[in-house]
């Protein structure tokens, strides 16, 4: 499913947050928003998840404006992966997943074998399937950030929002959670801090400062060093990685 | 088809709940029997089916009237009081997402409490209903309270909680200066009483009135369980599973808020059953509101009944306040709580 956006605007009381930004997603991409701390990088993420509305400007979703599609419609069709969200209650793997059925199911229905068919692919996708009964709890952080990302892919989603998915993870972790994602049947956008690893993963990526979208494209005509420089204040050595050919950054301490 | 994990939970919360309804008739049963005098359970029986007219046993007018006037009324009051604080209890921990909030916590009983003060100390009006009343208005009027320095509780569980401590202190204080500087020493016994929670004086238009909030209230919260399950991981990710966050919460505190004003408006106010009842249902059909909220239900019943029997049998020839005896079981219950919520080192 394609994702556009049209001169969003969003802030708070006089202070704008988002300024008309205006980007498009095609079915399947991998989208990495990047940005410095305060950019707007998790508030465009909630315009265009629509866990936000936008002060003006549009989103759409496979050519539907958001905003005319009911709360529970559009949770059928987009996920959204908080960073690092986090529970008191004694709560079991299977538990957390089978949440994400919540927008397939009406107050009083029973459990459904297209829901259990959802939450079984959705652990096994993860790697998670023999565990449905582990405590919440005791699990590492990098399990449970795959735990969100089951409990979001039990939404049967086609559109998946991740909020700095890799917080707090170790190195390994954070590549295994994002090639999880890249490899994901979807269309995925995401916001990322680490450069290298956004131009690992990403088909394209997004540049915001204060707000504003400051360069789009793939990853080897965005980050470059003059953009490094202006944006995120760090001098940068850019070069192609020889496999890949997608930019590796190098920084210096000057 | 439901899937095996489903099933067997399934399974363990109809023969929870049937077992806590056997515990339930026998509680009844025994408030029913026991008091001042004892009375034999053959005879509270017939007493029973005879008001049902199902049966035409000879009973003495005297207990017949005492078992059906004062005492099934009581237990059943005391029943379904204990089944819609430990409903209020379950759902502000799911909402607040704080395992130490309670129906208190939001000073609906502070406010309460004034407004019941208002009546029995200033005399703005008279009688029971008058006093009912005025403990609703100030009910009401500290849900108001806490929803305005929350802004309707959109501003975060911290927000509404403190507000709640806030409201609780404001009303406190005014109930405390009422009674001080208006009110005589038998006033002041009496507001105290009321304070700590009675059964003493309920009779069947209470049971009536409650008996169709709480059904009211509990079927809302049954259509709303699956949403409430949402919150787990907070507001905002409950918004991306599709729940409408504002309408629930307001809706929910609505209705926590309506029965815990009239519970208190004709009880008094009593505390910590909506604290540990959701928790040690919680053990036992886990934390899935769609198990937990027929189960707070049930183990909140049965447990007030027992209470109100102990608070009748601890002392001879004296009714222990209701809140006596719920605090001294509620305040060991909220320190292993405490204990169990520390940092894991």
């Amino acid at each position: 499913m394609s994702v556009v956006a049209e001169n969003l605007i969003w802030g708070v009381k006089r202070r704008t947050i988002v300024q008309d930004v205006s980007l498009s997603v095609a079915p399947g991409e991998t989208l990495g928003l990047i940005g410095p701390n305060g950019s707007g990088k998790s508030s465009l993420l909630r315009l265009l998840a629509g866990l936000k509305r936008p002060a003006s400007g549009r989103v759409q979703i496979n050519g539907q404006d958001i905003a005319q599609v009911p709360r529970k419609a559009l949770s059928r069709q987009v996920a959204f992966v908080q960073q690092s969200a986090a529970t008191d209650t004694n709560v079991t793997v299977a538990d957390v997943v089978r949440l994400g059925r919540t927008p397939h199911r009406s107050a009083l229905a029973g459990w459904s074998e297209a829901d259990e068919v959802a939450v079984t692919q959705a652990l096994d996708r993860v790697e998670m399937g023999t565990r449905r009964k582990q405590p919440w709890q005791t699990l590492s952080g990098g399990e449970r950030q795959r735990l969100h990302i089951a409990r979001a892919l039990a939404q049967s989603p086609q559109v998946m929002f991740l909020d700095e998915p890799t917080n707090h993870l170790d190195i390994h972790h954070q590549i295994e959670i994002l090639r999880m994602v890249r490899d994901l049947d979807l269309t995925s956008i995401i916001a990322l801090h680490d450069l290298n690893l956004a131009a690992m993963f990403c088909d394209r990526i997004v540049v915001l400062e204060s707000g504003a979208v400051r360069a789009c494209g793939t990853p080897a005509a965005v980050l470059t060093p003059e953009t490094l420089h202006d944006v995120f204040r760090v001098s940068a050595h850019v070069s192609g990685s020889p496999e890949s050919g997608r930019p590796h950054i190098r920084f210096s301490p000057e | 088809m439901s899937s095996g994990v489903s099933e067997d939970g399934a399974a363990r919360l109809v023969l929870f709940l049937c077992l806590s309804l056997v515990a339930l008739i026998a509680a009844v049963a025994a408030a029913t029997a026991f008091g001042d005098y004892n009375i034999g359970l053959r005879t509270v029986f017939l007493s029973v089916t005879n008001e049902l007219g199902l049966t035409g046993a000879e009973i003495a007018p005297i207990e017949q009237s005492v078992i059906w006037n004062l005492r099934l009324s009581r237990a059943l009051v005391a029943a379904l009081a204990g089944a819609g604080l430990a409903l209020c209890g379950a759902i502000l921990q799911a909402l607040l997402r704080n395992a130490l909030a309670e129906p208190f916590v939001l000073g609906v009983s502070a406010g309460a409490s004034t407004g019941a003060v208002c009546v029995i100390v200033l005399g703005i009006g008279a009688g029971s209903l008058s006093l009912s009343l005025g403990a609703f208005a100030g009910a009401f009027a500290a849900f108001a309270l806490v929803a305005l320095l929350s802004n309707g509780a959109t501003s975060g569980p911290n927000h509404t909680i403190l507000a709640g401590v806030a409201a609780s202190q404001l009303f406190n204080a005014l109930t405390s200066y009422i009674v001080t500087t208006s009110g005589n020493a038998q006033q002041a016994r009496d507001v105290m009483f009321w304070l700590l929670g009675s059964f003493g004086g309920v009779r069947w238009p209470d049971f009536q009135l409650l008996l169709i909030v709480v059904i009211v209230s509990f079927v809302i919260c049954i259509l709303m369980a699956r949403s409430l399950d949402a919150f787990t991981f907070g507001d905002e990710d409950a918004a991306a599973l599709g729940v409408p966050v504002v309408r629930i919460r307001l809706v929910l505190f609505g209705v926590t808020a309506l029965l815990t004003a009239t519970i208190v408006s004709m009880v008094g106010a009593i505390g910590f059953v909506g604290l540990v009842v959701p928790h040690a249902a919680r053990y036992v059909v886990g934390p899935m509101h769609m198990r937990l909220l027929p189960a707070c239900a049930m183990v909140g019943a049965v447990f007030m009944v027992i209470a109100d029997i102990a608070s009748r049998m601890i002392a001879t020839q004296q009714t222990v306040p209701i809140g006596v005896v719920t605090a001294l079981v509620g305040v060991p219950f909220f320190a292993i709580i405490l204990y169990r919520a520390r940092p894991q080192a």
